[in-house]
C-alpha cells in the first residue's frame, strides 16, 4: 500500500512539472508565438531521383553491369580523382570490375602514389601498383581546403552509404546543377536566401549551395565502349561505381540471402511439421 | 526445483552414468530445458521469446568475438578497420551485419519479451525475482548497446557518445568531474574508445551470467502461462523437451527468416547513413538520434524543456537536463517497483477488463509515439507530443496500475490450465482459480513444503 501510494504521489509530481513548466508554456507558445521558421533554403529541397530505368545492381536479384562500371571508373579517374580520393579502394580490387590481372597492373602503374626514395629516403611518388590504395589528390585537410575554397573535398568510398539514398543522391547531385525555380528564389531571397560568389546553387545538396562546381558537360570523356558520353549517362555510371566501391560484396551479399533464406524456409517448414506431429495428442479437438 | 511429477534423468549407459558421477552437468541440462521440465501446456507464441533472446545473445558474441579478431580501438584506425572487415576479411561484410541487425533484433526480441511480462503480469508474486533480473539484463543490454554503437567510431558514434556521457554532466555538483572521469578527457577520444571496448567485450558476459540467475529463478516458479492460474496438477504440463524444443524451435526459424532477410537484403536501413562518415570533432551531424531502440528513452529525455522554477522568482531548483535525465532513468526505474504498484491478484491481461484497455489504447501507442518523436527533429509538433506520450508513460505505470489494480472487477478464471484448454476437467465449472483472493491464484506449488515454502533449485 505504501508503496502504491508513494508511486501514485510520484506519478502526479513528475507530471505536473512536467505539464506545467514544459508542456503548458510549449503549447502556449506553439499556439500563439511566432511560427517556427525554417530555414530559408527548404523550399528548394529535392529528395533524391533514380535514374530512368533504375540500376542494374537494385532489387533483390539485382547484378553488377560491369560496362557500367569501367565507365563510371574512367569518369572518377578523368573527373572525381582530380580533388577526391578512394582511399579503403585497391587498385587490386578492379578486377572485380572485369579487368583480368595484366590490365589491372597496367592500370595501377598510370597512377603516382606516395613512395620513398630507396636511396635519399626522401619521400617521392612512384607508379602504383597492385596492392596499393588509390591515392589522395592531396597530401593533407589543410591543402585540400587551401586548394578549394576552404571546402574539404570528401573522400568517395563510402559516398553511396553516408547519404540517405545514397547512389541516387550521387546521380540526382551531379545531374542536378540547375537554375532556381524563380518563383521559390523570389520567395527564398525574402527570407535571406542567398548563393554566396564561390557555391553553386544544387537542390539535391543538404543547404542547397554547394562548394564543388558542375563537373560534368556533355562529351566531356570518351566512352571506350562508345556510349554517348551525356551529363545523366555520367552521373549514372559514377553513382553505379561509387555504390560498388562504398560495397563491394553488395551482389555476392543478396545472392548469399537468396541461399541462405531458401534453406531457412526448408528448415523451418520441417520444424513446423515436427511441432505439429509432436502437438497433435495435445491441442484440444475442434468442436 | 521443480513439480512431483517431473521426469528424472535416468544415464543408460556407462558413459553417462560415470559423466553423471562426476559432474552431473547432463542432468542439470535434462532438468533446465529437457524432458525434466513440466511446463505449462497451454503457452503461447508470446513464450517463445526467451529462448530468442538468448539466441540472440549467443549470435552476438559469437559474431563480435570474430569482429574483435579484426578490430582496433584506436581513433586513428577504429573506422578503417571496420572498412577492413567489410572488404578483405572473407566473409567480414556478413560479420558486422548480423552483428549490427542482431543488436537490433536483439531488442526487438527482448521488447516483446518485456511486453509479455508486462501484459500477462509475469512479474507478479512468485516470480518477482525473475522481473527484477531481468530489468538489470535490460540496464546491461542498453548500456552494451550503445557502446558497441561508438566503436565503428562514425559521425554518430561520437556525437551519440558526446550527448550520452555529457548527461552525467547534468547531476549536480559531480557531474562535469564525473563526465571526465568517464570518459578519460573533456570528450570522447581515445580513452573512451579504448575503455568502450573494453567494456563492450566484457559486459556480454555479465549479462550471460545474469541470464543463468533469471533462469535458475524462472525454475523455481516455473514459467507463467496465458491464463494466469498455477499449475495445479500434471495434465496442466507437458516437458518441455520436445513439446517446447519443437514449438521454440519453429519460432526460431521465423525468427532466422526475418532475421536474414535484414542481414542479407536490407542491412543498413536500421543504421544511420552519417555512421559511414568517419567521427570529426569539429563538423556536428543536423540531427543527433541515438540507434531506433533508445529512441522512447531518448524521448523522455527531451520532453522536459523547461528549468523547475519557482514562479515569478526566477529562482532555479532543478535543470530541464537534469529532469530529462532523472525522466528517463525513471522510466526504466519504475520496473523495478512493478511487482508491488500492480496488486490485481489476477495476472493475465485476458481477464482483466479495464487494465486491457490501458494496455493496448494506453501504453502500446504511447510507446510507439515515444519511439517516433524520439527520432524527429526537437521542434513542434513533435516536442508537445513526447511531452504527452511522457507524461502518460509515467501516470501508466505509477497512476493508472495502481488505481485499476484497487477498482478493477476481473473476469471469471478458468480452474486450470487442463480446462482453459480442453474445455472440461476433472472439476468443471468454478472459478476456484481467482477473484478477486490472491491466495486462490497464488497456490503453493506441487513438491513445496507444507508450509508453502520452496526448495532451493537442484
Amino acid at each position: 500500500m505504501t508503496i502504491r501510494l508513494a508511486g501514485i504521489l510520484i506519478g502526479l509530481g513528475i507530471t505536473a512539472v512536467l505539464v506545467l513548466w514544459s508542456l503548458i508554456p510549449g503549447a502556449y507558445n506553439y499556439a500563439f508565438g511566432p511560427p517556427a521558421e525554417k530555414p530559408a533554403y527548404y523550399v528548394f529541397k529535392e529528395k533524391p531521383v533514380a535514374p530512368e530505368g533504375g540500376f542494374s545492381f537494385d532489387g533483390p536479384l539485382g547484378k553488377w553491369d560491369y560496362a557500367q562500371l569501367q565507365r563510371g571508373y574512367a569518369v572518377y579517374k578523368q573527373v572525381c580523382s582530380a580533388c577526391h580520393g578512394l582511399k579503403y579502394v585497391a587498385f587490386r580490387n578492379l578486377e572485380e570490375l572485369g579487368y583480368t590481372e595484366a590490365q589491372v597492373r597496367a592500370e595501377a602503374a598510370t597512377w603516382n602514389v606516395p613512395g620513398i626514395d630507396p636511396n635519399t629516403g626522401e619521400a617521392t611518388t612512384r607508379p602504383g601498383e597492385p596492392t596499393d590504395y588509390f591515392p589522395n589528390p592531396y597530401p593533407n585537410d589543410v591543402a585540400a581546403a587551401a586548394a578549394n575554397n576552404n571546402a574539404i573535398p570528401p573522400d568517395l568510398s563510402l559516398m553511396t552509404k553516408a547519404r540517405k539514398d545514397g547512389t541516387n543522391y550521387v546521380y540526382s547531385l551531379l545531374n542536378g546543377y540547375v537554375d532556381p525555380d524563380p518563383e521559390k528564389l523570389a520567395k527564398a531571397q525574402e527570407n535571406g536566401f542567398e548563393t554566396p560568389p564561390g557555391l553553386y546553387f544544387n537542390p539535391w545538396f543538404s543547404n542547397v549551395n554547394l562548394a564543388m562546381p558542375p563537373q560534368l558537360y556533355p562529351d566531356l570523356i570518351t566512352y571506350d565502349d562508345g556510349t554517348e558520353a551525356t551529363v545523366p549517362q555520367m552521373s549514372a555510371d559514377i553513382a553505379a561505381f561509387l555504390t560498388w566501391t562504398a560495397e563491394p560484396s553488395l551482389v555476392q551479399r543478396k545472392q548469399t540471402g537468396w541461399f541462405v533464406i531458401a534453406f531457412l524456409i526448408f528448415a523451418t517448414g520441417l520444424a513446423f511439421l515436427s511441432y505439429k506431429q509432436i502437438w497433435a495428442g495435445k491441442k484440444a479437438k475442434k468442436k | 526445483m521443480s513439480f512431483a511429477w517431473a521426469k528424472q534423468y535416468e544415464p543408460k549407459s556407462a558413459f553417462t552414468k560415470w559423466v553423471d558421477e562426476k559432474l552431473p552437468l547432463p542432468r542439470l541440462v535434462y532438468n533446465a530445458v529437457g524432458a525434466g521440465y513440466p511446463v505449462p501446456r497451454n503457452l503461447n507464441y508470446m513464450w517463445n521469446f526467451g529462448v530468442l533472446a538468448g539466441f540472440c545473445l549467443v549470435l552476438q558474441i559469437v559474431t563480435g568475438v570474430i569482429l574483435a579478431m579484426h578490430y582496433a580501438a584506436n581513433t586513428e584506425v577504429a573506422f578503417g578497420t571496420v572498412e577492413h572487415i567489410m572488404r578483405n576479411v572473407n566473409y567480414g561484410w556478413m560479420m558486422r551485419y548480423a552483428h549490427a541487425n542482431g543488436a537490433s533484433f536483439f531488442f526487438i526480441v527482448i521488447y516483446l519479451h518485456i511486453f509479455r511480462g508486462l501484459y500477462y503480469s509475469s512479474y507478479k508474486a512468485p516470480r518477482e525475482m525473475i522481473w527484477l533480473l531481468g530489468v538489470v539484463i535490460f540496464l546491461l543490454m542498453m548500456a552494451t548497446a550503445f557502446m558497441g554503437y561508438v566503436l565503428p567510431w562514425g559521425q554518430m558514434s561520437f556525437w551519440g557518445a558526446k550527448v550520452i556521457t555529457g548527461l552525467f554532466g547534468a547531476i549536480p555538483f559531480i557531474g562535469e568531474p564525473l563526465q571526465i572521469w568517464l570518459l578519460g578527457g573533456f570528450a570522447p577520444d581515445n580513452a573512451a574508445l579504448n575503455r568502450f571496448f573494453s567494456l563492450h567485450f566484457l559486459l556480454p558476459f555479465v549479462i550471460a551470467g545474469v541470464v543463468i540467475l533469471h533462469i535458475w529463478a524462472l525454475h523455481i516458479p516455473g514459467s507463467s502461462n496465458p491464463t494466469g492460474v498455477e499449475v495445479k496438477k500434471e495434465s496442466d504440463t507437458v516437458p518441455f523437451h520436445p513439446y517446447y524444443t519443437s514449438k521454440d524451435g519453429f519460432g526460431l526459424g521465423v525468427f532466422l527468416i526475418l532475421f536474414t532477410f535484414m542481414v542479407f537484403f536490407l542491412p543498413n536501413m536500421l543504421g544511420h547513413p552519417d555512421n559511414y562518415i568517419e567521427a570529426n570533432p569539429l563538423s556536428t551531424p543536423a540531427l543527433i538520434v541515438p540507434e531506433w531502440y533508445f529512441l522512447p528513452f531518448y524521448a523522455i529525455l527531451r520532453a522536459f524543456t523547461a528549468d523547475l522554477t519557482i514562479p515569478f522568482t526566477g529562482i532555479v531548483l532543478i535543470e530541464a537536463k537534469l529532469l530529462g535525465v532523472i525522466a528517463m532513468f525513471g522510466s526504466i526505474l519504475v520496473w523495478f517497483f512493478l511487482p508491488w504498484l500492480d496488486k490485481s491478484p489476477v495476472r493475465s491481461g485476458h481477464y482483466r477488463p479495464m487494465f486491457k484497455k490501458f494496455f493496448w489504447f494506453g501504453l502500446i501507442p504511447c510507446m510507439a509515439l515515444l519511439t517516433y518523436v524520439g527520432g524527429a527533429p526537437a521542434e513542434e509538433p513533435y516536442v508537445l507530443l513526447s511531452q504527452i506520450a511522457t507524461a502518460y508513460y509515467f501516470l501508466h505505470f505509477l497512476v493508472i496500475l495502481p488505481i485499476v489494480s484497487q477498482i478493477e472487477v476481473p473476469k471469471p478464471l478458468p480452474y486450470s490450465i487442463t480446462e482453459a484448454v480442453l474445455g472440461s476437467d476433472d472439476k468443471p465449472g468454478g472459478t476456484d482459480g481467482g477473484g478477486d483472493n490472491p491466495q486462490a491464484v497464488v497456490k503453493p506449488l506441487p513438491g513445496s513444503d507444507p508450509d508453502g515454502s520452496l526448495q532451493p533449485a537442484e
